[in-house]
């Protein structure tokens, strides 16, 4: 389990890390979320007891990171920004050292050393220098790092950055399969979020500005309940839909249009019904369950809201 | 005590898995070879000791062993090692140690490995060997004093070529505070007297020197160890307050 509360980090007048509080539950993956610089990297360091909060605490399984640092990090698995590791050392050695360092017993060391190797696939690769290792195989180390010890609690931060879909799909397999444990994981990778996570935060500036389910969040998209229609002649299918009743907006994108729902209302089975019945030609018609990289815009930069050819209903189409 | 063992084992093997060690070793070696026949005129003075060989250890170590402190704290900072090892459940006090273990035992493997100089001087005629003994514990306690003093300055940056001019600079002003030059220069400030005669009883080389006459006083030992404590403590807090950038 992870208690944070009032967990604060400044840099001489700025608060990199601004009053942030949240709980997380064993069997929960929580997906934290947040532009670069919002103070992901920072809150995740102060869990891992690599920095000191300024104000506010923290506890690990019960364990405070400040006061009783080192059970909190007995407690812990974290898989620091970057994944780095000893270069020089060759991947077997640089597990046996983490093994070492956290004082496993022989029995449990060779036991957990197999397990890790088997379950992130190091097999091929545990004699070679970590140094000539590619990028996959490297975070792949940097992973079976953090969980060698079996701890309770795991704290990623950027788990699948910069690795192909293959790889990235092989990561969140692994953190799925973790899901008895209490698990936090950091990324700008959106479609993660809805992939792994059973809850999101998002953080900007410091300060959390969503704390809720990854449904929950899609849900709060202009585009949840949006119905998206592929079609030869766009521009046909936008005048037909601004008018049909509960569409509040319609958006143009190549061949793409998109009819926003008013909220609460469900438009599919109008628009299907208005298009069937004007024999306007269809490739496609799709409900969309909301973009949680628009949740996610609107929500750390709300100003500048992407700007897209939209005209409201009832309005004058421009010829 | 776990966590020491692992950190000092994984250090010191990571000396020998880069060139790093054979060549510092190999310098070392020809070096303090150089330095005692032709500087220190081993065969001439004719005289069976090792006096000349010792002489010039403060100095080689000068140069050498800031090269071997400099990467202790810099390379881990740099890489981002460092932030996955002081996560780890081990003390900052623990890792700190370990790593000063592993470089002062590396010291000390190349300073044995002179060790056919005792038995040639041994072969030529009959030395002192308490004298010689005495000679070498010194060494090695001058040693790790050096590399205590490097590995504080390599916590305070996360530049290897940085580290190693700020430790030889150190060192050096630790070397010749007993000497005129740094004396008179403090003497010039108008300070009081007891504060020069502090100033001059830290020098290395009074105490290295005292050893090296085979008198292996107490005091002498005892600074050195001081001084190692003092800046493996200096080298926590440094890393302690560089942590967040």
């Amino acid at each position: 389990m992870i208690e944070v509360l009032n967990l604060t980090k400044r840099y001489g007048e700025t608060a990199a890390v601004a009053d942030v509080s949240f709980r997380v539950e064993p069997g929960q993956v929580l997906g934290f979320l947040g532009p670069n610089g919002a103070g992901k990297t920072t809150t995740m360091r102060m869990l891992a007891g690599f920095l000191t909060p300024s104000e506010g605490a923290a506890r690990i399984c019960g364990h405070d990171i400040v006061m009783d640092s080192l059970a909190a990090r007995r407690r812990l698995g974290y898989l620091p920004e970057g994944a780095p590791s000893y270069g020089e050392m060759r991947v077997g050695e640089f597990l046996g050292f983490i093994a070492d360092v956290r004082g496993m017993q022989p029995a449990r060391r060779r036991q957990r050393l197999e397990d890790v190797q088997a379950r992130l696939d190091l097999g091929g690769v545990w004699r070679q220098t970590i140094d000539t290792l590619s990028k996959g195989f490297r975070r792949r180390v940097g992973l079976a790092q953090a969980i060698l010890d079996d701890p309770p609690v795991l704290v990623l931060d950027e788990p699948t950055d910069g690795l192909d879909p293959n790889q990235k799909h092989e990561v969140r397999e692994l953190i799925h399969a973790m899901r008895d444990k209490t698990v936090i994981v950091s990324t700008h990778i959106l479609e993660e979020v809805e992939a792994v996570c059973t809850r999101a935060i998002i953080i900007d500036a410091g300060r959390i500005v969503a704390d809720s389910t990854p449904q929950a969040l899609l849900a709060r998209s202009r585009y949840a309940g949006a119905v998206s229609v592929r079609a030869a002649h766009p521009a046909v299918v936008r005048d037909r839909l601004l008018g049909i009743g509960g569409v509040a907006e319609v958006e143009v994108e190549g061949d793409r249009v998109v009819a926003l729902a008013q909220p609460g209302v469900e438009i599919l089975t109008a628009i299907e019904q208005c298009l069937r019945a004007d024999n306007v030609e269809v490739f496609e018609l799709s409900r969309e369950r909301g973009r949680l990289d628009d949740v996610f815009r609107s929500l750390t930069k709300p100003d500048t809201r992407a700007h897209r050819p939209a005209w409201h209903a009832g309005q004058e189409s421009p010829a | 005590m776990n966590g020491t063992t692992a950190v000092f084992r994984r250090e010191l093997a990571s000396y020998f898995v880069t060139p790093v060690a054979y060549v510092f070793i190999v310098i070392f070696l020809i070096l303090a070879g150089a330095f005692t026949f032709y500087l220190g005129a081993f065969y001439e003075r004719g005289q069976a000791d090792l006096q000349p060989f010792f002489t010039f250890h403060p100095w080689l170590y000068l140069i050498l062993v800031p090269a071997l402190s400099m990467r202790l704290w810099a390379e881990e900072r740099k890489g981002g090692t460092v932030e996955l090892l002081l996560t780890q459940p081990l003390s900052l006090a623990a890792a700190v140690l370990g790593k000063f273990l592993a470089a002062w035992s590396f010291a000390a493997i190349a300073l044995a490995l002179t060790v056919p100089l005792w038995f040639t001087v041994g072969y030529l005629g009959e030395p002192d060997h308490g004298v010689i003994a005495a000679g070498y514990v010194g060494s090695a306690l001058m040693a790790g004093a050096f590399l205590a003093v490097g590995s504080a300055l390599s916590a305070a940056t996360r530049s290897q070529i940085v580290a190693f001019i700020l430790t030889v600079v150190v060192c050096l002003a630790l070397l010749l505070a007993g000497l005129p030059l740094v004396l008179d220069a403090f003497r010039a400030l108008g300070l009081p007297q007891a504060v020069i005669d502090a100033i001059a009883s830290l020098s290395f080389l009074t105490h290295f020197g005292a050893i090296g006459k085979g008198v292996l006083d107490l005091r002498d030992v005892l600074y050195f160890l001081v001084m190692i404590v003092f800046f493996l403590y200096a080298t926590v807090l440094v890393i302690e307050l560089k942590k967040a950038d």
